[in-house]
């Protein structure tokens, strides 16, 4: 526990600082805040997981930007999916599986045929928005909704309990992925390897680290976070499917990626930050308290991407070798 | 069956328009040190890139302990106990020294990576055989001679009973140097052998049971360094005799055109490098910079460049203030550079060759009118430059990066070279390069001297620094600590200098 605190002190001290906030508010007003807190991790649940897809990604040298498409394409898949099987189930393991696919897709063009990273996350967006809307049939609705799971204990803990304890599936589950996928990069063996194919390929090929095939897996397994991601959106967050669903979120997670200096704990601190600050900017828009337009509320991620960008670039280091395809000489 | 460790029948590697490798056969015995020899592009490090697994071959047979092999990845190169430590270091730096070392060969316990019985391990094994580590230190903290200790430990890890070593002593100071070579005979006795590949004859000489010859993909001799001196060697790699000390007559410097006044710089992690230098280089002389690697060398010639920021102090050369200029503009006022990491900073690796010998000059008018580049007078300038400098190339078109490490340094060189710059900025001109060519660049260099142009030069190699400089400036912990004309600076004082000692 005290190592886990001491390599992690910048995104455990900002969580608990945000808890401690958020304590106090909800002695002022319980309502409210816990009203806040649920919308605010709701919004952060896919930024987290899509953060989770580019960190996998770039961590083993593989630039991600078709998260947005991967994960479009996975709540098309998990919505559509439910409604023909008439089994929500179903459709979230065709929603992941979806992600698999995509991820496979991304795979075998930037890391097999050494395509450019960027053209090829471009061209998994492209066909995604694509065929999401061509195939996209209004008008359908969810066999039966996406069932509340309450953990039991965790979820009587005032405030916390109702915000992150008591949720869908996907929602509980995001926890602890993150954990997962923190304890897997920076503990296990994978972890090791994936790092320093990401850092420095041509060291890890020396020490008899297949590279591509390490970034062929990884990049394959992160889309289905990207389908859990996906699933999410569609199944649990809006219930339903609309075209362009996804609303610039894969490009966001990117910025909180980013922003959490490519560390799982980070990015999940950042997305939660994103979150209840837009939390926060509607609860205010609905108490009139202050009053813009709709359309810039809904600019808020793409104006805040780039403010974090402009911020946290260059303060943070990315792994070496993202964005480079790895050729053996030879 | 032999007793041979590696024993390799007519290999042969390809490389569009070379032949690197020619019918090259070689034998290994148990606890044998073998120093392969050649000019730059001769072929050694395909050899044993092949040897290593990294290249396959394009003929020929290779056995290793007797059982013939095929391999195709440096995964079963290393199951058989090869280990190689490579040319450019193949360590990852922001990783530790103990997971660099277990990389590829991890233990685990339970499904995490065992880091504290790594570090546990490293340490241990570190003491064993005298090449302290500190386990837990990142990679890209720790100064090169550590570094190299890591690419050891990382195969004797690895039980590896045959090292691969390509030129390990390239970048190290001497008395790291001859640590090492100590650690190599360690080695040989307890039976393990060595494939050691090095331009400087001095060491083949000291440690080598045997030489091989390597010229133009093929060998043209094994010999013992008992029936052979510098000069023999010298002349059976280039084919011709080598004069290994520098010839030049007496400088005539005349106004002066780098003045370095009261500089301090900081280093990458912000830490003073440079410290309150002063310093001045006057046309028509050669100053030489002698120093341990490390005492602020390379922030030093990154400042003067323009490459790295200035904290205060003041450059100015030719009579202009260039404290403040880019690069560019200290390059238009004729200063020539030839960096320390020809790899990273002298050439554009996907580049050609014609397009890499104007990257300092691209945009004048003879290469470029009105925004066109003027292709005919770029690759006649890179035709000349091949040429004179000898650089061993299939043709101007082949990229810079499939150059071998000394050819590159070479085309460096003549690049900065060819222009008559007024100023010339030389760090570590002859790294990796073969004596052959050694001979060459250093007359380069006193031409340039003796054409008028005021030349600094950098280097780790101490005899470099006192057979070519005029006047020898020892730099200590930032500082020059003195300044000795030529005849004074004697090899024991400037050492002791070096060290932080005193004249006395
Ligand atoms: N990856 C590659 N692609 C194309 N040509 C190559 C490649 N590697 C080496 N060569 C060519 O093969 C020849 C032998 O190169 P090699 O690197 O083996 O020389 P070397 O003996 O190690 O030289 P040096 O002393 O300069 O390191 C050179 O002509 C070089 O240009
Ligand atoms: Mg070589």
């Amino acid at each position: 526990m005290l190592d886990f605190i001491k390599d992690n002190r910048k995104p455990v001290i900002t969580l608990g600082l945000v808890t401690v906030i958020a304590y106090v508010f909800y002695f002022l007003d319980e309502i409210k805040t816990t009203s806040v807190l649920v919308f605010g991790w709701g919004y952060a649940v896919p930024l987290v997981l899509a953060a989770m897809v580019g960190i996998i990604g770039e961590r083993t040298g593989v630039v991600n930007i078709g998260i947005e498409g991967q994960m479009l394409m996975s709540a098309f898949a998990s919505f559509f999916g439910s409604v023909i099987t008439g089994n929500i189930y179903i459709g979230m393991l065709i929603g992941i599986a979806a992600g698999l696919i995509m991820g496979g897709f991304l795979a075998v063009a930037a890391v097999k045929w050494e395509m450019d990273q960027i053209i090829a996350g471009v061209v998994i967006n492209i066909v995604a928005a694509g065929l999401t809307s061509f195939f996209y049939a209004p008008g359908k609705t969810l066999p039966q909704l996406v069932p509340v799971v309450s953990i039991p204990i965790l979820s009587d803990i005032p405030l916390i309990g109702p915000v992150f304890f008591r949720n869908g599936i996907f929602a509980l589950a995001t926890l602890f992925i993150v954990l997962a996928v923190n304890f897997a990069i920076f503990k296990t063996r994978w972890g090791l390897r994936s790092r320093s194919v990401g850092e420095y390929p041509s060291a890890a090929d020396a020490a008899g680290i297949n590279v591509t095939r390490v970034r062929m897996m990884n990049v394959t397994l992160a889309g289905a976070l990207a389908g859990c991601a996906g699933a999410f959106l569609a199944l649990e967050a809006a219930g339903t499917f609309a075209r362009g669903l996804t609303a610039g979120r894969g490009f966001l997670a990117l910025a909180i990626m980013i922003f959490g200096a490519w560390n799982p704990l980070g990015a999940l601190a950042a997305a939660l930050f994103f979150g209840i600050s837009t939390a926060i900017a509607s609860q205010l828009q609905a108490d009139e308290v202050i009053n813009i337009p709709q359309q810039f509320v809904n600019l808020l991620p793409f104006v805040m991407t780039l403010i974090v960008l402009s911020v946290a670039v260059g303060r943070v280091r990315p792994p070496a070798a993202a964005g480079q395809p790895y050729t053996k000489e030879g | 069956m032999t007793d041979y460790l590696i024993e390799a029948k007519n290999l042969s590697k390809k490389f569009p328009g070379v032949l690197a490798n020619d019918n090259v056969s070689l034998t290994l015995e148990k606890g044998e040190i073998l120093a392969l020899l050649g000019e730059n592009g001769a072929g050694k490090s395909t050899l044993v890139k092949m040897i290593y697994g990294l290249y396959g071959s394009d003929g020929g047979e290779l056995f290793i302990k007797g059982q013939k092999v095929e391999f195709h990845s440096p995964a079963e190169a290393i199951a058989k106990g090869i280990g190689m430590v490579h040319q450019h270091f193949q360590l990852v730096p922001v990783m530790t020294v103990a997971e660099n070392i277990v990389l590829g060969a991890e233990k685990t316990k339970g499904i995490k990576f065992d880091l504290v019985a790594a570090e546990k391990e490293v340490t241990e094994l570190s003491i064993k055989y005298g090449l302290e580590v500190d386990a837990k230190a990142r990679i890209e903290d720790l100064p090169v001679g550590m570094q190299q200790r890591v690419e050891i430990l990382k195969m004797l890890y690895r039980k590896a009973d045959i090292l691969i070593m390509d030129e390990p002593t390239a970048v190290l100071t001497p008395q790291e140097t001859d640590e090492l070579l100590k650690v190599m005979q360690g080695f040989a006795e307890k039976g393990v052998g060595v494939i050691f590949i090095t331009h400087k004859l001095r060491e083949v000489l000291a440690i080598a049971d045997r030489v091989v010859v390597l010229r133009n993909g093929k060998v043209v001799g094994t010999t013992r360094p008992k029936d052979t001196d510098q000069e023999g060697l010298a002349t059976m790699m280039v084919g011709r005799s080598v004069v290994l000390d520098v010839k030049k007559d007496l400088a005539n410097p005349k106004n002066n055109v780098l003045q370095v006044k009261n500089l301090n710089v900081r280093d990458d992690r912000r830490l003073p490098a440079v410290k309150d230098l002063t310093l001045e280089v006057r046309a028509g002389e050669i100053v030489g910079i002698a120093g341990v690697e490390g005492n602020g060398q390379r922030e030093l010639v990154q400042a003067i460049t323009g490459l790295r920021k200035i904290d205060s102090g003041t450059v100015v050369i030719n009579n202009e203030d260039v404290t403040k200029l880019s690069p560019h503009k200290i390059h238009e006022l004729g200063v020539a550079h030839v960096p320390e990491d020809r790899e990273k900073d002298g050439l554009v690796a996907a580049y050609s060759i014609a397009d890499n010998s104007v990257l300092n000059r691209f945009d004048e008018k003879e290469f470029s009118k009105a925004g066109v580049r003027q292709i005919g007078a770029i690759r006649a300038l890179a035709t000349k430059l091949v040429e004179k400098f000898d650089v061993r190339t299939p043709s101007i078109d082949t990229s810079a990066g499939s150059l071998s490490g000394g050819n590159k340094q070479k085309l460096v060189i003549a690049r900065e070279l060819i222009w008559g710059p007024k100023l010339l900025i030389a760090a570590q001109p002859t790294r990796g390069v073969d004596v052959g060519s050694i001979e060459f660049i250093h007359n380069q260099i006193v031409a340039a001297r003796d054409a008028g142009s005021a030349v600094l030069l950098v280097s780790a190699e101490l005899d470099e620094v006192l057979g070519l400089a005029d006047r020898v400036a020892v730099m200590y912990a930032g500082r020059i600590v003195a300044i000795l004309n030529q005849k004074d600076a004697e090899r024991n004082k400037v050492g002791r200098l070096m060290a932080g000692g005193d004249v006395n």
